[in-house]
């Protein structure tokens, strides 16, 4: 019998899981990545001639309802066109029984990969243009969920994407004009996941982390909040054992304050995030579109809404956003002093 | 469709093939109690034997004297039928019943009396040591991990001689040729695309490519049929597919 070198059995592991696509019009051409669903290969669509990707269900993934999850994500996905949002192409079952969909190629880097890299007005430029499909789902009555760095590709022209929508929940009066076949309300992700605690648990909202069941709009304010924290201290507002205290609390530990992990970080946009991060969803932004155009403010110099800035602090974001006037003027006062002093003499 | 692979969500069957081979050791019938060993043998020996050589510190004699030992015994005294398929896999079931045998054959200093004239049972321990000898140090895995590491390296081999036989049956020789380049023998730096092994054959890459997608659904189909005939249950099987190949990124 033949031996296998260790480098070998991990490979066949994945020659195994690989989708079989005979009877589709899909072939094969790489695996792109690997989560806790399954896995997105790379495909070509034969009969257009465009590459997909390809997300099938993992081997055997019975428990946890993970085949209604992708089932669900396709459905979300189909619902929602939106430049931020990845299309789906097709959905159903392959020969070998597993479900997949398929969805455009996308090609970028992970927010969580990318950010190290940005200047930190970047970091924030980007955030807004996250908040833009996140809040368009919203307006459709749809709730992320699962939204974390990790979540978020941003594509080569600075396009930000929001990726995984397998937990996502149609809110209740969501447009029900879904797909055909089946109303979107009764999705068997929509109904299974009323009272299960799905996410991530860093970036969790205290009442999706209690799976009290009441996780709606606020639930991705407080997540967003949570991105918001790791893009401007470069760590997510929870770490491993923190996130698993959470877990055991309900979630009902403080994240901490981003100057504390980061003292760099200026006092507006600490307020920022901690507004976004509320205990109480009341407390916190009341829409995506608010925390966005709070990051705005602060991006433009502006005064900030979650942020009681002394005098001093004023003066010197004044100075800051009308840095060029003031300099001109400066100047030109400059000129005038000089010029009085030598028509003096 | 192929229902005999469908254990994805959509279909949700098991595959049809022979019935369990755990079972089929707790069948009156004799016939089907030693084919039932037969497959577990196959499956589970060169685990056992590498188990006995690494874990339990065995010299190459102890262990195959312990590997054939142990098998004999569970056929003599049914160990495989008290299996309970409620309380965890198979395989786990066996490690315990095989740490247990050690650890009562080591109190007892029973070796001598057990070590037979001729072998009980036909294995080839050279080639099982030889592949020791190739294999990466298991240090700092658990048992577990390391029977399981070695379960899975011989539930491949064996898949890949199935493949080979069954494509040499069937005039297929030509996907499991290419099946072995693409996926065997490359060298994990080597860059070869689709092109470069339709060049290397003489055959258009949509050939190469369609008989490579043949050659891989044969070989899950044969995994997947051998995971079935020695897990007991639905649930085991399921548990076991998913841990052999939903989590192949580990």
């Amino acid at each position: 019998m033949r031996w296998l070198s260790d480098v070998t059995v991990r490979h066949l592991r994945r020659v195994a899981e690989w989708p079989d696509l005979g009877e589709t019009k899909y072939r094969l051409l790489d695996e792109l990545g690997r989560g806790g669903m399954g896995a997105v290969y790379l495909a070509e669509d034969t009969v257009l001639g465009r590459p997909v990707a390809l997300k099938v269900v993992a081997t055997g993934a019975a428990g946890g309802g993970t085949a209604e999850r992708l089932w669900n994500e396709a459905r979300v996905l189909a619902r929602l066109e939106h430049p931020g949002i990845v299309p789906v192409h097709d959905a159903g079952a392959l020969p070998d029984g597993r479900i997949f969909y398929a969805m455009k190629r996308v090609d970028g880097r992970r927010l969580d990969e990318l950010a190290p890299d940005l200047p930190r007005l970047e970091r924030l430029r980007a955030f807004q243009r996250l908040c833009e499909p996140v809040a368009f789902a919203h307006a459709r009555g749809v709730v992320h969920r699962d939204l974390k760095p990790e979540n978020v590709m941003v594509g080569p022209f600075g396009e930000v994407l929001v990726m995984d929508w397998g937990v996502a929940k149609a809110l209740g009066g969501a447009d029900a004009s879904g797909p055909p076949g089946r109303a979107a309300a009764d999705s068997p992700a929509v109904r299974t996941s009323e009272g299960a605690v799905v996410g991530t648990p860093a970036y969790m909202a205290p009442e999706q982390a209690s799976g009290s069941g009441a996780v709606g709009a606020a639930a991705d304010v407080y997540a967003l909040g949570g991105i918001l924290h790791f893009l401007v201290t470069g760590k997510a507002p929870f770490d491993d054992a923190g996130a698993a205290a959470r877990a055991r609390d309900g979630g009902r530990a403080e994240p901490p304050a981003p100057r504390d992990v980061a003292p760099d970080v200026p006092p507006a946009l600490e307020a920022i995030v901690l507004r976004a991060m509320a205990l109480d969803p009341g407390d916190r932004y009341p829409s995506v579109e608010a925390l966005a155009a709070e990051v705005g403010r602060f991006c433009g110099g502006e005064r900030v809404l979650a942020h009681d800035e002394g005098l001093p602090a004023r003066v010197r974001r004044f100075a800051a956003r009308y840095q060029t006037p003031i300099l001109i003027v400066a100047a030109y006062l400059v000129m005038r002093a000089v010029l009085l002093l030598y028509g003096r003499r | 469709m192929n229902d005999d692979t469908g254990i994805g969500e959509g279909s949700g069957s098991f595959p049809a093939t022979r019935a369990s081979a755990v079972l089929a050791v707790r069948s009156e019938s004799a016939a089907e109690r030693e084919r039932g060993l037969a497959v577990l043998l196959a499956a589970y020996w060169r685990p056992a034997y590498k188990y006995l050589r690494l874990r339990h510190r065995a010299s190459n004699e102890d262990a195959k004297d312990l590997t054939q030992a142990f098998f004999a015994r569970a056929l003599e005294k049914d160990f495989f039928a008290s299996y309970d398929p409620e309380k965890g896999s198979f395989r786990t079931y066996l490690r315990a019943c095989l740490d247990r045998f050690v650890a009562n054959e080591t109190k007892a200093a029973q070796r001598q009396k057990r070590s037979p004239g001729a072998p009980l049972l036909s294995l080839d321990f050279e080639d099982a040591e030889a592949e020791l000898a190739r294999a990466e140090p298991a240090d700092g895995k658990t048992p577990e991990q390391a029977f399981h590491d070695e379960f899975v390296r011989n539930l491949f081999a064996l898949a890949v001689e199935r493949l080979r036989s069954d494509c040499a049956r069937r005039g297929k020789d030509l996907p499991f040729r290419l099946f072995e380049r693409y996926e065997l023998d490359r060298d994990p730096d080597e860059k070869l695309t689709y092109d470069r092994l339709a060049d290397e054959v003489g055959l258009p890459v949509t050939q190469v490519t369609n008989f490579l997608a043949f050659a891989r659904r044969e070989f899950r189909r044969i995994v997947l049929e051998t995971l079935r005939e020695i897990t007991a249950s639905d649930r085991e099987f399921r548990d076991e597919a998913r841990r052999l190949l939903g989590d192949a990124a580990g």
